[in-house]
């Protein structure tokens, strides 16, 4: 086990986890503001992937669709906000999660309706293409830095949103009293669509840098939902600092796990018992990190409404 | 007017009589196939195939019922009860994946109802849950894999590293894979059903010092698997099978699936009358190549259609004879069953190269190993 390995690895957990955030905060956000569940972001997800690779395959270039994708994501938001989420927010939680759970049925087989079962085709920028060489001689793709990059920027964009701007100003008091900026004549049916909209826009981003990393498909969304509910979970529902912290910890631990565990059991078993062992419980790391933290945090690491 | 009345039905009764007649000799299939969800572009392929076969025999007595069992073996399994109960089938086909044949084959099997099976394999129906009215006209699942362990083996690579999916078919494919490589691999990587991002486990591959890559990563997995494989820029002959690159499969790889080579039981160069015949023909019916799985749908309706010159499946004894004889032109060339009613052929080495189009394509190279049979007709005793 080399160093120049260990590195590369961390590099794939962190952008593993700057992907995570991308559809954590979205969540967080509308958790932390609306007080809603939305199963139905893993959709919004697909929604910006699909958006990207078709509109790529018909301009032909990657930076169109992507446009496209969040654009597309960010209005299917709105819209699906405006037609069934505000109906919502004052029934409780299980009512939510049966709504949203209907949307990701919906949003599924209107997909398929529209581009079909076989999984669409996009390809990563030629400008990005290529590989960089790391310090110890084994090479990164440049598309991954790329998707950190921008993990960090949007981090960055989101921070300084919320802490500077006006309307961040308006989600923070969102947040602590839903009722009293109400009274204050803000007007909150407009703030909710703008927030959800921000959310499903980011996990469109999401969605479209992934697809041009993996295939662009039906039900591609609901893998990383849950990855990103376990991120909030352990981050602190409603708060972004904590979806940061979150996904970089759970992306990385695993990403390392998936690689060391399987090295470590290859000590005492034989290779394929160790191989399958390993994998076995790698696959449950990442929950079995989540039960720990909530044992000595119960309502996260960054608990917003504390 | 009474007159009339009792003329009319009559004439009602004695329709309804020939029609009955008829329906005593004509032959009922019941088809259980993929036709939505992920996997679903295998069993529209098997579907076509087979009603390909049926239409260019031009038989009027043959009637196919088609339903789509969503991928989910629940599904599949009430749709054979019904077909069985309520349209009273002469005998069923379709299903392309394992955990599916396995919910409906030994029941079917069992009432008595011929199940010909055009894709799924799985190792239990060819050992020791063998029957005599289950026919596999694909493979047992192990072959494709075993096959590349052969070829690997004689091409002279020494230490493959092995990848795929950590749940039955995964690690029954490595198991494949090892029984005919023989030698010792340099690694095992097993990643999660479904995952999407390999990029732990390319650095992990690049990091070792193997000579060569087997994979066996079916569907979405596979396309996500060789796009990230082709910007890590590492540089090693990549293996499989014929799951991970069927036509439309590599198409949506792109170019990053050029050069990977992959076992499969028929190509659609693969040169004999039949085959040439096939392609043509499927290509006009459906404007687009045939997979595997078409291939194997076809030679499925043909292998029933021949049995069914000779005899009927109401008489078992004798349907089941004309069926293990397999007197049909088949589209891989020479076909025979092993004593546990699973082929046993030559499996090709296919490599993905550019086509005159510009997209992927496979082309036949040679043979990888002949007249391969499964490792589990030693435990079925019929």
């Amino acid at each position: 086990m080399t160093l120049s390995l260990l590195f590369e690895q961390l590099l794939n957990g962190l952008q593993l986890g700057t992907m995570l955030f991308l559809m954590a905060s979205g969540l967080t956000l509308v958790f932390g503001v609306m007080g809603l569940i939305n199963l139905a972001h893993g959709s919004f997800y697909m929604v910006g992937a699909f958006v990207t690779a078709w509109t790529a395959g018909m301009t032909g270039s990657f930076w169109v669709g992507l446009v496209a994708g969040v654009l597309a994501a960010a209005a299917t938001g709105a819209v699906v906000e405006f037609l069934v989420i505000r109906r919502l927010y004052r029934r409780d939680h299980l009512d939510q999660v049966l709504a949203t759970f209907a949307l990701i049925l919906i949003f599924s087989e209107g997909t398929r309706w529209l581009f079909g079962s076989s999984p669409l085709w996009l390809n990563v920028p030629e400008v990005l293409s290529g590989s960089v060489a790391l310090p110890g001689g084994s090479r990164y793709p440049v598309f991954r830095l790329v998707i950190i990059g921008v993990g960090v920027l949007v981090a960055v964009g989101l921070f300084l949103l919320i802490s500077r701007t006006r309307l961040g100003m308006r989600i923070r008091a969102g947040e602590s009293d839903r009722e009293m900026i109400g009274a204050l004549g803000v007007d909150i049916a407009k703030l909710y669509t703008v927030v959800f909209a921000l959310g499903a826009g980011l996990a469109g981003l999401a969605g479209s840098m992934i697809g041009a990393l993996q295939s662009v498909q039906v039900g591609m969304g609901e893998p990383v939902l849950i990855l990103a509910f376990v991120v909030i979970v352990i981050g602190g529902i409603g708060s972004i600092k904590g979806a940061l912290v979150g996904a970089l910890l759970v992306g990385v631990v695993d990403t390392l796990g998936r690689i060391f565990l399987p090295s470590l059991f290859k000590l005492f078993m034989t290779t394929a018992d160790a191989s399958g062992v390993g994998a076995a419980i790698a696959s449950m790391l990442i929950y079995v990190l989540m039960a720990l933290i909530l044992a000595f945090r119960p309502k996260g690491l960054f608990a917003a409404n504390d | 007017m009474k007159t009339l009345n009792t003329l009319g039905l009559g004439l009602l009764l004695s329709s309804s009589l020939v029609s009955l007649q008829a329906q005593a000799e004509d032959v009922k299939i019941g088809m259980i196939t993929t036709l939505s969800g992920g996997g679903s572009h295998l069993g529209v392929d098997t579907r076509d195939g087979f009603l390909l076969a049926v239409e260019q025999a031009g038989r009027d007595d043959v009637e196919v019922l088609v339903k789509d069992d969503a991928q989910k073996p629940d599904v599949a399994k009430s749709l054979a009860d019904e077909f069985m109960q309520r349209d009273n089938v002469d005998l069923l086909t379709g299903i392309i994946f394992s955990n599916l044949a396995m919910a409906v084959v030994p029941g079917t099997v069992r009432q008595g109802t011929f199940y010909i099976s055009p894709n799924a394999g799985p190792s239990d129906l060819a050992g020791r849950m063998c029957h005599e009215n289950y026919f596999n006209v694909a493979y047992q699942n192990d072959n494709l894999h075993g096959a590349m362990g052969a070829y690997m083996k004689e091409q002279g690579f020494e230490r493959p590293i092995l990848l795929a999916p950590n749940y039955p078919a995964g690690t029954d494919a490595l198991a494949g894979f090892k029984h005919l490589y023989e030698n010792e691999v340099v690694d095992e990587i097993y990643t999660q059903l479904g995952q999407t991002d390999y990029a732990a486990e390319i650095a992990q591959i690049r990091s070792s010092d193997a000579d060569s890559l087997f994979f066996f990563l079916p569907g979405g997995m596979g396309i996500s698997f060789m796009k990230q494989w082709e910007g890590s820029s590492v540089d090693m002959p990549v293996f499989g099978a014929a799951f991970s690159f069927d036509e439309t499969l590599i198409k949506a790889v792109g170019s990053a699936a050029i050069g990977a080579k992959n076992t499969s039981s028929w190509a659609y160069d693969l040169d004999n009358e039949t085959n040439r015949a096939f392609v043509e023909s499927y290509r006009e019916a459906y404007d687009r190549m045939p997979t595997l799985y078409a291939a194997q749908g076809f030679d499925t309706a043909n292998l029933i259609l021949a049995a069914l010159d000779k005899a009927h499946p109401s008489d078992q004894e004798a349907f089941r004879e004309v069926l293990r004889e397999a007197d049909f032109d088949s589209v891989r060339g020479e076909f025979r069953f092993g004593s546990n009613h699973h082929p046993i052929q030559d499996i090709y080495v296919r490599e993905v190269v550019e086509g005159d189009d510009g997209q992927p394509t496979n082309r036949l190279v040679g043979l990888a190993i002949e007249d391969i049979q499964d490792v589990y007709a030693a435990d079925c005793n019929m």
